[in-house]
């Protein structure tokens, strides 16, 4: 794993500059071979840019690209082994499934022999074996999507980008995709690079999710690293929910942070991130619903190392599994946990009185405005 | 609504599109066909023949003329589209957003003038004391001045000028309706340049190249000022012979023939080129 040719793609300080304004700014990163890799940011944070600089669409301001160990800044995009499958598929609608896969390989050179064994090849590995013929717009979305892929995966690439490929499916379609996605990778055990900003997406598919704000890179991790580790309040905030407040710290103690919140809630934290904190900082605090349990008032005392706060259910968002209070503490702040709703009598009511418990580790404080 | 309110609204909605077609383009041709199959056999006595189609083909001239015009039509069509491809592919998809209205305007300001005037500007031109000919005196190039006009590159470049916007117009608008992404995905599956074109790019504005080209080959076929005025004489259009059997010889019989005779040769000619190019003219007129 140390050698050059582990890596399918690295890329080293890329920065990309429209006119004054730097869309991509110092990424770095490198994917080992056969990874499912994302890139998770909000719109018009660069995502699309980096990626079209992989494929050779875009000329990079400053920094390297490497495939398989090699630069490519020089090739041509029809000469990089990078395919990409585009945010709206762009299947061609001049040719049925059939040409679409087979112009790839007669691109390479491909034979009349090979380019058909390679398609019905591709279009199996995909489930879609009998659609050969088809025009591309008698397919479904699913259909559609797993053509663009199969169109891409035919060429053997290093490196399979895809950019947003299901922002334009229905919900319902999404979720089946995401799985199948995932399994495709397996399948074609081929590095996948998948552009995203939705950040289940992202957690769901991926093998390291790279968190991307305002062109640069936040942090890069494992799914569960982003979620229960994250380094900067960005990531905290856009990866996963979780209720939000600013504060200012009040005191350094040796099993927290504590810290008075804008709504005057006291909560003791710990600190996350690089960002020293000292009395008196500016903060921002994270808690994730799911930490918090809401419970009943009752006379057991609170446990040793944790938050706990009272108020009232100010409703009760019910969502299945995933169901939600929103509580009202008594300075106003509104508090998400989770609960389970079983139907039964023990449930929470909206007016009821409720007690808050989190412990202090769950509870993720940042620097405010840190770098 | 009823139904029947329904039907009645449809009826007045396409009573004056029927109208249009009846008078207009039904009548007339029916009126022409029967005028053409009329044969003068003595002053004022007329009997139903072929007559006028066998003098035609019997006359080589006639003939040729329109073997002419339909061979110079098409080598203007594929001059405009030749030419008319690389400023539409630049008009939709590499100039910007503001540029490009400007340029499509541009496009549009010959229509502003009249075909004549516009013909007129190139007899300035062309003819042996006009602008090029005076430049290439002044510049010492030549001794005397050059006669540009009265010839068929003149009759070519002037019906290319006339007609490419028509060509322009529809290639555009396909073109536009294909995404950058589409072109870039040609590119990223491994095509070069020419691949890209070829294969994608054509094929893609393929009822645009189609519906352009059957335009301005009507329009050339058709026309009549422009070869007159820039081919002079011997610019043997056909059109110039219908005209002729009309207005100079009167006879209209034979002229109806002609006129016929042309209507459904470029007819013909169209339909071999939708054949050709595999586009149906439903295809066609709904993509662009
Ligand atoms: N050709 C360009 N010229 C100038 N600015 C550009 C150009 N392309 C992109 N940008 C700018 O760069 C920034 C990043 O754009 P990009 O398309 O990479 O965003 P994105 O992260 O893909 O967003 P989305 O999720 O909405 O697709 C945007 O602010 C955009 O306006
Ligand atoms: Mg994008």
């Amino acid at each position: 794993m140390t050698t050059d040719d582990a890596f399918d793609l690295e890329c080293l300080g890329i920065c990309k500059d429209f006119g004054a304004f730097r869309a991509v700014d110092d990424v770095s990163f490198r994917i080992p071979s056969g990874t499912f890799f994302s890139i998770l940011g909000p719109s018009g944070c660069g995502k699309t840019t980096l990626m079209r600089m992989i494929a050779g669409f875009e000329t990079p301001t400053q920094g390297d690209i490497l495939l398989k160990g090699r630069s490519v800044l020089s090739v041509p995009p029809n000469r990089r082994n990078v395919k990409m499958v585009f945010q709206h598929l762009a299947l061609f609608p001049m040719m049925d499934v059939y040409e679409n896969i087979a112009y790839g390989l007669r691109c390479a050179g491909a034979g009349k022999d090979e380019i058909a064994g390679r398609v019905a090849d591709v279009l199996t590995r995909v489930a879609l074996p009998d659609l050969a013929r088809r025009q591309i717009h008698q397919l479904s979305g699913g259909q559609k999507q797993r053509i663009a892929i199969a169109r891409c995966m035919a060429l053997n690439p290093d490196v399979l980008l895809l950019d947003e490929p299901l922002g334009a499916l229905d919900l319902k379609l999404r979720e089946a995709m995401k799985i199948e996605l995932k399994l495709l990778q397996h399948q074609f055990d081929t590095t996948f690079v998948y552009i995203t900003h939705d950040q289940s997406e992202a957690l769901v598919m991926s093998d390291y999710v790279a968190v991307m704000n305002a062109g640069r890179f936040e942090q890069v991790g494992r799914p569960e690293e982003l979620y229960h580790a994250p380094k900067t309040a960005f990531v905290a905030g856009f990866v996963g929910d979780s209720n939000r407040w600013s504060g200012r710290a009040l005191e350094v103690r040796a099993d927290g942070i504590k810290v008075e919140t804008e709504a005057g809630l006291t909560v003791v934290a710990t600190a996350f991130g690089d960002g020293a904190i000292s009395a008196g900082d500016a903060v921002e605090v994270f808690v994730r619903p799911e930490f918090i349990a809401a419970t009943r008032p009752g006379p057991d005392a609170a446990a040793p190392g944790g938050n706990t706060h009272s108020g009232t259910v100010d409703s009760v968002l019910f969502n299945g599994a995933n169901s939600r209070v929103l509580v009202r503490s008594p300075n106003g702040t509104m508090i998400e946990a989770d609960v389970v709703v079983t139907g039964g009598g023990n449930d929470l009511h909206e007016g009821d009185p409720v007690r808050l418990d989190w412990p202090f580790a769950q509870t993720m404080c940042f620097a405010a405005g840190g770098a | 609504m009823t139904r029947d309110a329904k039907r009645l609204s449809l009826i007045l909605l396409f009573a004056p599109f029927a109208l249009w077609i009846l008078l207009l383009i039904v009548l007339p041709h029916i009126g022409m066909v029967a005028l053409s199959l009329r044969e003068k056999v003595a002053p004022r006595i007329y009997e139903f023949g072929f007559g006028n189609y066998i003098d035609f083909l019997n006359e080589p001239i006639y003939w040729n003329t329109l073997l002419r015009t339909a061979s110079m039509s098409l080598l203007v069509t594929a001059l405009a589209l030749l030419i008319g491809f690389p400023i539409a592919y630049y008009i939709a998809k590499i100039a910007g957003r503001r540029a490009r209205g400007a340029l499509f305007l541009m496009c549009l300001i010959p229509l502003w003038v009249s075909d004549l005037i516009r013909a007129f500007g190139w007899i300035l031109l062309l003819r042996q004391t006009g602008v090029i000919s005076s430049l290439l005196v002044w510049s010492g190039m030549t001794d005397e001045g050059i006669e540009f006009l009265y010839n068929d590159a003149a009759v070519i470049v002037g019906l290319v000028y006339t007609v490419i916007l028509f060509m322009i117009v529809p290639l555009v608008s396909t073109l536009d309706g294909m995404g950058d992404d589409m072109i870039e995905a040609g590119y990223n599956l491994g095509g070069g340049h020419l691949t890209v074109l070829r294969r994608i790019i054509i094929p893609y504005a393929m009822p645009g190249i189609v519906a352009g080209c059957i335009v301005t080959f009507m329009l050339t076929a058709g026309s009549y000022l422009t070869p007159i005025l820039l081919g002079g004489k011997n610019s043997s259009w056909f059109t110039e012979q219908i005209y002729n059997q009309f207005i100079t010889r009167f006879n209209w019989e034979s002229g109806a023939a002609f006129g016929f005779l042309l209507l459904a040769f470029t007819s013909i000619t169209v339909w071999l080129g939708l054949r050709l190019s595999g586009q149906s003219l439903a295809n066609t007129v709904a993509r662009t």
